[in-house]
């Protein structure tokens, strides 16, 4: 009866995400190991073995789990998941491209984005864009679940815990890695920016964006834009923000000329501080806002912009 | 090369989700259904490799009730050439999708499958990592750029701060995400035409595949609403809110 936990890892150092997965772990209240895949990831294994309730760390140290191609490391965990009753990740890009593979091999029904662990086997996870809560119990002998992390506060430190290295090796030949671009200088990426800035349909034209520019560069905020706005042709469809594009939850939300159509709200209501500015005194956008602006936000931007 | 794509039935993106009474699942009673809009992604990126010319067939499939039939419908409407109806009226959970879909692959043996990362409705995002695993084929999850180039695709897929780019050997397994395309409107004449395109109808009953619900749904609830805040006067006033009160800036 243990816990493994799928860990990943940037640039040689841990994934922060981890110490929240472990959080979430010890609500289970088994021994919980770690596995890492990688090329040369000492320095986080040993970040992991210092996560307060970590009692193993394995490392599978290999060139062909560099890259953690899914084909490749689902085959490890499905190796490794024998010993366990629960199979954990983050439910990030990587966890959500992984842990469904795994399961599928197992003949598990996997469970994703879960925000909270009511007991081994019954979790609590947001449907239909977080519109409503469902909780669902696992029926599978193993269970597999992708953790939100940020639902999750991180654990503590502890002294390190053994680190063991995994020897099985699996290479898949059906798929290669060719590159891999993550932009720095640049503004944040929307569902993980700390700040993010939305215009509407109410910017008028995608040229007026400029004035959200403005007040995202004062803030270190990412861009994002309503449905409508991509609708009318303002600006591309990955800027959308709502239930059909991004999920956001930032530390504030800064929704400009957004009515607040439903599916909008389903993808940022989780936002811990939402302004709405907005010339429309009636608009739905004000009943989640916690700050309020009635007024033309072609005079708001600018006197925002320079006042930040 | 044969293309297939599968289609969800799912509630219109821009209807208020309503949970039932007794809290046992959201109420779809009388609630407009559309294709899930990944699902138009992946619909739209078949029809552009049939058109550019590298694909030259489209086959869609979606499981689902009778009503589903809609929505390949649609599929038609929006280019594919035929569409396969897997017809049950129990909820299938996405591994037993993703065996459905796998008994489809086997015969028709596509080149590619094209599928949408998520559904808007249960936010899963696995059916197509499942199909790939149980065909022992290569998958490309969140798919922004897709070329196809003999027995070869290399896709460009959206990562946490990123992008990343693989090359897959086909057959192969790849799920859309938005920047892929922008889906095309079926026009009118699509939609009457569509009408006479074929659509295979199979009982999933008759199909031999364990589609049995391994989880079980206790509970569904609304989350607990926010609360309206408060209105500020000016510019001023909001920036000394954000600054002092909310303290975010």
């Amino acid at each position: 009866m243990a816990t493994l936990i799928f860990a990943e890892h940037q640039d040689g150092a841990l994934d922060p995400a981890t110490a929240r997965v472990v959080a979430g772990a010890k609500a289970l209240g088994e021994p919980i190991d770690v596995v890492l895949m990688g090329h040369q990831i000492d320095g986080a294994a040993r970040q992991a073995a210092e996560i307060d309730g970590v009692s193993r760390v394995l490392v599978a140290d290999n060139e062909a789990y560099q890259h953690v191609l899914a084909e490749n490391v689902s085959k490890v965990l499905v190796e490794l998941s024998g010993e366990y009753t629960h199979l954990l990740a983050s439910a990030s890009t990587t966890g959500k491209n992984v842990l469904p593979r795994v399961a599928a091999l197992k003949d598990v029904s996997p469970l994703t984005d879960v925000i909270a662990i009511e007991s081994s086997d019954t979790f609590r996870r947001p449907i239909y864009a977080g519109s409503a809560i469902a909780t669902v119990k696992s029926l599978d002998a193993l269970k597999i679940v992708s953790l939100r992390a940020t639902a999750f506060e991180p654990a503590g430190q502890q002294s390190a815990a053994s680190i063991e290295p995994v020897t099985v090796v699996e290479v898949s030949t059906t798929s290669r890695f060719v590159s891999e671009a993550r932009p720095e200088g640049e503004r944040p990426e929307l569902t993980s920016a700390g700040v993010v800035v939305s215009g509407g349909r109410g910017m008028g034209n995608g040229e007026n964006f400029k004035l959200l520019e403005a007040v995202a560069d004062k803030l270190g905020a990412a861009i994002g834009a309503s449905r409508a706005a991509v609708d009318a042709g303002y600006v591309p469809n990955d800027m959308q923000v709502g239930q059909t594009g991004k999920i956001v939850a930032p530390e504030l939300y800064i929704a400009v000329g957004i009515s607040g159509s439903i599916q909008h709200l389903a993808g940022m209501k989780d936002s811990r501080v939402i302004v709405a500015i907005n010339n429309d005194d009636e608009a739905p956008i004000f009943k989640v806002a916690d700050y309020g602006l009635v007024g033309d936000l072609f005079e708001v931007l600018p006197e925002l912009a320079q006042k930040l | 090369m044969k293309v297939l794509v599968a289609v969800k039935r799912v509630i219109d993106y821009n209807v208020k989700v309503r949970v039932k009474p007794d809290n046992s699942d959201v109420d779809l009673t009388n609630v407009k259904m559309a294709m899930n809009p990944f699902c138009e992604i992946a619909v739209e990126e078949a029809v552009q490799l049939k058109e550019r010319g590298i694909a030259s067939e489209v086959v869609a499939v979606t499981v689902g009730p009778k009503a589903a039939q809609e929505q390949l419908r649609t599929a038609l409407a929006l280019g594919a050439d035929r569409a396969i109806h897997l017809e049950t009226d129990e909820v299938v959970e996405s591994l037993g999708v993703a065996k459905l879909l796998k008994k489809v692959v086997e015969d028709e043996q596509p080149n590619l499958v094209l599928m949408g990362k998520q559904s808007i409705d249960t936010d899963n995002n696995q059916t197509g990592q499942m199909l790939s695993a149980l065909m022992g084929w290569a998958q490309a999850t969140f798919a922004s750029k897709v070329a196809i180039e003999g027995d070869t695709a290399t896709v460009e897929r959206e990562i946490d701060g990123g992008l990343q780019t693989l090359s897959l050997n086909l057959p192969a397994v790849i799920t859309t995400d938005l920047r892929l395309n922008e889906p095309r409107y079926a026009k009118l004449p699509d939609i009457m035409k569509a009408k006479k395109k074929p659509v295979d109808t199979r009982a999933v009953a008759d199909l031999g595949v364990d589609i049995a619900p391994r989880v079980e749904l206790v509970r569904v609830e609304l989350p607990t609403e926010r609360q309206e805040g408060v209105r500020v006067g000016s510019v001023d006033e909001l920036v000394d809110k954000l600054k002092n009160e909310a303290k975010v800036i």
